[in-house]
């Protein structure tokens, strides 16, 4: 195991965090605290109890999903993606490490990144809405186990893409649509009984739902079966990321 | 297998890197190489000249295990870098063509990130010296984006080295880089190689390649079409002229000298006889005597032996088949 060549990937990209902190807290930050005002205090006065669990309360889970599973996805797809465009992936290429240990480094700095945003926001909400976590620990392994996935899942983007539009383009046009309907801000209860089935192929629904239990013990599906779902995902993404380097697909012609 | 590798390694005289029927065809269809084969001796400079577009980087790339090889082995150091990719890796250092930093970063942060990335502990003091040799020191908190090309090179230079590779690879390293870098950067491989590292370089400026390498491979079209020691190769191909200028000028040359190699500049006044620089009989004396028969008069002579690029330019043009 090349430890010294993990070590300086996940340096790298942490100091690359670093470096743009105030972009990458601010931001985030500002657009949470702008949904807790409008959908929280503005809209969220006027909305019933859920489950027993005022509105402004009930959408923090799905917002702090959102900002997990974007951040991931835009950290580490970009983490690898900025090599290739700059042409530095060379040295990685001709570097002692295999493709396990490149993920170490980059998916675990992105995670990192993630987590880090993710606690950030969970402090930001305290300002606006008291809440209470029911199951702490698996509220933390929750918040790690998608990290992780949704960073392998943009490592993956960042191997695949060839500009910096097609960077954006699963995040926008897919990801942030599956999290809009993925329950971030309404329980699945409240669709028409044919829309609660078709949103059970979404597959943020099982992670918004797991996450939201271990806050409230309130889920829209069984809590083993959202665990079941995240971890089917992220050994997709690993089976994916190994036949990549594997076949060199992308990267190594 | 082991045992094979370990006595490889301890074995001076074996070839450092030995390349055996490689061959490289790209998705599209272009095929990069044709059949190396190749071995590189333990502490030489090796050149590896050729047009561009010939297959020099391909190879290099290759070998650093940057592009996979579609057939053939290659041995580097006594690893095989499919088979044994981490050591194989370890021991080579590489200097790419083209200028890819990393903008954002400092100096000191991109050599301490490559020395780490190829496994090695941190050592301040090593890669403090790298960077006094490159006269990086002075720049090491710059973000690169901040350098000259020139300066770009030399950090290029210092994360290749930030390892210590036994085995150098400095593709095309004094492209676009001014007359004191190249003097700095050549001192630099004269030192490493004293210090045991073997050092394969291409390059465009052939007078480096003469002055620098110990021997000499050529490529073209992916085909490797002469390897050999660099005095060898000039002595066996090298051709040496002579030229007259003559104190009349000729509109031709006379009929009695048309035996002879004789080539007549245009404005008539320059007559250049080539000979093999091999040969015990140079024709010299004989061919003076004839022009003073013919009463041709010459006010200066000059001999001159083709250099390296006179040699590489013949060897990339001649028809297929008609080298050694």
């Amino acid at each position: 195991m090349n430890i010294y060549g993990i070590r300086a990937i996940y340096h790298f990209e942490m100091a690359r965090t670093f470096r743009t902190l105030w972009e990458s807290i601010v931001a985030p930050v500002l657009t949470t605290s702008l949904y807790f005002i409008v959908f929280g205090k503005a809209i969220g006065s006027r909305m019933g109890d859920i489950d027993n669990v005022s509105y402004g309360a009930f959408i923090i889970p799905g917002l702090v999903m959102l900002n997990l599973l974007n951040e991931s996805i835009s950290n580490a797809s970009f983490g690898i993606y900025m090599p290739k465009w700059a042409g530095t992936i060379y040295e990685l290429l001709s570097a002692p490490v295999s493709w396990f240990e490149v993920l170490i480094g980059y998916v675990g700095a992105a995670a990192t990144k993630s987590v880090m945003l993710g606690l950030l926001i969970l402090g930001t909400a305290r300002i606006f809405v008291p809440y209470e976590i029911a199951h702490p620990v698996w509220m933390v392994a929750f918040l790690l186990l998608t990290a992780v996935t949704f960073s392998l899942f943009g490592f993956i983007i960042g191997l695949w893409a060839d500009s910096f539009q097609k960077l954006q383009v699963v995040p926008m046009l897919i990801v942030t649509p599956l999290t809009f309907l993925g329950g971030a801000f309404y329980s699945i209860d409240m669709l028409p009984p044919l829309w609660q089935k078709i949103t059970l192929f979404n597959p943020v629904v099982y992670l918004i739902s797991g996450f939201r239990w271990s806050f409230y013990g309130i889920a829209d599906v069984d809590v083993a079966v959202s665990i079941g779902m995240t971890f089917g995902f992220l050994m997709t993404c690993l089976i994916f990321v190994w036949w990549v380097f594997k076949t060199g697909y992308k990267i190594r012609h | 297998m082991k045992t094979a590798t370990a006595a490889m390694t301890a074995n001076s005289s074996a070839p450092i890197i030995s390349v055996r029927g490689v061959n490289k065809t790209y998705a599209g269809g272009f095929q990069a190489l044709k059949k190396i084969d190749l071995d590189i001796k333990r502490g030489e400079i090796f050149a590896l000249l050729g047009p561009n577009g010939a297959g020099k980087t391909t190879l290099i790339s290759l070998i650093c295990g940057i592009v996979k090889a579609t057939s053939g082995t290659i041995i580097a150091d006594g690893h095989d870098i499919m088979q044994d990719y981490r050591a194989a890796r370890a021991t080579i250092g590489l200097v790419p063509q083209e200028l890819h930093t990393d903008a954002f970063e400092s100096v000191w942060a991109t050599v301490k990130f490559s020395r780490g990335l190829f496994g090695k502990a941190p050592d301040a003091a090593y890669l403090e010296k790298v960077l006094r040799d490159l006269s990086l020191w002075d720049k090491r908190n710059a973000k690169i984006m901040t350098l000259s090309g020139g300066m770009k090179r030399r950090v290029l230079i210092a994360k290749a080295l930030a390892h210590e590779p036994t085995i150098l690879f400095l593709d095309e390293p004094s492209a676009g880089v001014d007359v004191e870098l190249r003097h700095d950067m050549w001192r630099m491989v004269r030192t490493l190689r004293a210090q045991g590292t073997t050092i394969i370089l291409t390059t465009h400026y052939i007078e480096e390649a003469e002055d620098m390498a110990d021997r000499i491979g050529v490529i073209s079209k992916g085909e490797l079409i002469v390897v050999e020691d660099k005095a060898v190769l000039m002595r066996k191909l090298g051709k040496k002229q002579l030229t007259l200028t003559l104190r009349r000028p000729m509109t031709g040359i006379p009929a009695g000298l048309s035996a002879w190699p004789l080539v007549l500049s245009d404005d008539g006044h320059v007559l250049v006889y080539s000979f093999d620089a091999q040969e015990e009989e140079t024709g010299i004396a004989e061919l003076l005597r004839t022009l003073a028969e013919h009463g041709i008069e010459f006010k200066d002579l000059r001999s001159r032996e083709s250099s390296l690029e006179d040699i590489f330019v013949s060897l990339v043009h001649r028809p297929k088949g008609t080298q050694e």
